[in-house]
């Protein structure tokens, strides 16, 4: 894909002056318009698109949203209320913000777990996949630091829970966490100052993850993308220019997408959310039963599921931190699962694993649920560090089709089985 | 470096000074970085040690009150005689956490009913009312409170128990509560920090 030319023409005087100085529309035609994608993509490859979208929608609501907002800890609840009631569309601005956030978890969830599925970390993606990686975890970052500025009580607590956690280095060396802690805060518990300086990063962060956006579709359009298959593009027949083809099929899954987003949006703002935030934070009550944004429970359930403060901390970053490993915990020789017999279980495990913990997450840590939030998390790490390793050895993968163009239109369709055969599958 | 590559394992005057100056520049550069990570500490006027005196006449026996003090609640308990008893009856060696927590003590002091208390004033325990798991408020200041297993506090968000003396019995927190550095005043009066 790397030496894919740009057929780009310039149209005008003007157009070709420029491309002499500053080629920017050949760079974009040639890596939007006539990119060759895979034609065999289904849609679960529009969430990365879909994803951009989020990204903007989130930069332009927030850069809004911080027009009107008091990030001090007398005034940042109020000023929340203030943006709903009495800014001119305010309430929809901010809806969509904070929908934004659980749209944008969401499409980020079904974008990782369609690359698990068809292998798409699999070599020469592992730097694409480990930018993804990073980019999870800024997301996470911001969305935790976002939450923070309504400055309710599953606000307040929840960063009193999340920032304590760093606490737990008080095993390892008498008094660093307690230092960390005090350093994340400035002071002697969560206030105003941690508001002040989580609302600076949060303002920051966004603009972090379109950098690392930038670099995830460079290697992207480096390597190419990954297509049900898991086969390479061997002849022109495979692929399809993007433009119109993969932006179409994106634009109307975008369409879908942004339908659902506006439903939450005007039908059920609150529904994601949980009541106790529209209650100001308070730093001398605890809610009865602290609760994360639904996109962070499965995390949250395996920090409870260890009976260790440092084991459950540790837990729950490495359940994180394990993903960078994929591309080489992965020993099978074809990428998608789709001709996997034995993992294809395996994979619908993990995913079954993942909702039960989101489940778990939310119910109190107590009785049978920590039970089943350590069968769980068991299954969660065993997944990548026996299952992936194992099955990858002992399975029979089935038998591939020959090319992309071969499984869309069947033996012998088009005019792709004499580029098939010059150019043999070899893995 | 092209010019020293015919004789690499002979450092050149260039090599030393190149290494020198990126050395500097490399130390400079972190030094530099400091004051951008000290800012993030606590200033000083949330460092100034504010302390503040506490008037325990209203406080009947078997109450409780919640004060503020550096930001954090502190817990003020009169505690009953059956409290008492049965705080004191707990062998240190059996505790989750062994260590007094007490500000005033070493942390080899053993975490006797004794030591988390002053001498005289058996019924008064103060305490920083923060969960040592995660930093949440226990539940058990009001009388309508559930107090957990042993009758002192329990915190709801991740389910650890306290004893009559603050002292973790079960659950995930690790230490026992905090004992803030305080003193006596007046027979009735405290005074925190």
């Amino acid at each position: 894909m790397a030496n894919h030319e740009s057929t780009y023409v310039p149209s005008s005087r003007f157009a070709k002056w420029m491309d002499e100085r500053l080629p920017i529309a050949r760079m974009m035609h040639g890596q939007f318009v006539d990119f060759p994608t895979p034609r065999n993509l289904n849609y679960l490859w529009t969430f990365g698109g879909i994803l951009s979208f989020c990204l903007v929608v989130q930069i332009v609501t927030g850069v809004v949203l911080a027009m009107h907002f008091a990030p001090s800890a007398n005034d940042a609840f109020d000023s929340v209320e203030h943006i709903r009631r009495d800014v001119n569309y305010g309430w929809l601005i901010r809806n969509i913000h904070a929908v934004g956030a659980s749209m944008f978890f969401f499409a980020v969830y079904i974008h990782m777990f369609r690359g698990l599925y068809y292998g798409s970390y699999k070599a020469p993606r592992e730097i694409l996949w480990i930018i993804g990686v990073i980019i999870f975890l800024v997301m996470m970052a911001t969305g935790f630091m976002g939450y923070t500025l309504v400055w309710g009580q599953m606000s307040f607590w929840g960063v009193t829970v999340i920032t304590n956690l760093f606490s737990s280095l008080d095993g390892v060396i008498a008094g660093l966490g307690t230092k960390i802690v005090q350093w994340l805060w400035g002071g002697y518990s969560v206030s105003g100052v941690t508001l002040n300086r989580f609302y600076a990063l949060h303002y920051l962060l966004p603009f972090v993850i379109a950098g690392l956006v930038a670099l995830h579709i460079w290697s992207l359009h480096v390597v190419g993308q990954n297509n049900p298959t898991g086969l390479d593009i061997k002849a022109k027949a495979d692929s399809v220019p993007m433009a119109p083809f993969a932006v179409m099929k994106d634009l109307f899954a975008l369409s879908l997408f942004v339908l659902l987003f506006a439903w939450l949006v005007f039908y059920a703002p609150d529904w994601l959310g949980h009541a106790d935030n529209y209650v100001e934070a308070n730093p001398l009550a605890t809610p009865a039963h602290i609760v994360p944004e639904w996109y962070f429970l499965p995390f949250y359930a395996i920090l409870r599921a260890i009976p260790s403060k440092l084991g459950g901390v540790i837990a729950m970053f490495a359940a994180i931190a394990i993903l960078v490993f994929v591309p080489w915990l992965d020993t099978s020789r074809v990428r998608s699962t789709k001709y996997r017999p034995i993992y294809r279980w395996f994979f619908w495990l993990f995913v079954i694993s993942c909702l039960a913990l989101g489940y778990l997450g939310a119910k109190p840590a107590e009785g049978v649920y920590v039970m089943w939030a350590r069968v769980f998390t068991l299954y969660y790490f065993a997944h990548f560090l026996l299952v992936m390793p194992i099955v990858g050895i002992i399975e029979t993968p089935r038998q591939l089709p020959r090319s992309i163009t071969e499984a869309v239109l069947g033996p012998g369709g088009g005019g792709a089985k004499a580029a098939a055969a010059a150019a043999p599958e070899k893995r | 470096m092209s010019a020293t590559a015919d004789k690499a394992d002979h450092p050149t005057r260039r090599d030393i000074l190149s290494v020198a100056g990126q050395t500097f520049a490399g130390v400079g550069g972190a030094l530099a970085l400091w004051p951008f990570i000290s800012q993030m500490n606590p200033d000083a006027s949330t460092q100034a040690l504010a302390s503040v005196e506490i008037d325990l006449k209203p406080v009947k026996e078997g109450q409780a009150i919640t004060v503020m003090w550096r930001g954090k609640p502190v817990f003020i308990r009169n505690r009953t005689k059956t409290e008492i008893e049965s705080a004191q009856k707990v062998a240190a060696k059996d505790l989750v956490d062994p260590s007094a927590r007490n500000e005033a003590m070493t942390d080899r002091a053993p975490g006797t009913d004794a030591n988390r208390v002053k001498k005289g004033k058996e019924n008064w325990l103060v305490l920083v009312g923060i969960c040592t798991h995660l930093g949440c408020i226990p539940k058990g200041q009001s009388m309508a409170d559930q107090k957990g297993e042993y009758g002192g506090w329990f915190c709801p968000c991740h389910g650890s128990h306290y004893d009559t003396s603050g002292r973790i019995r079960k659950g995930p927190a690790p230490r026992n509560l905090d004992v803030p550095p305080y003193e006596f005043v007046s027979d009735s009066k405290i005074k925190i920090g």
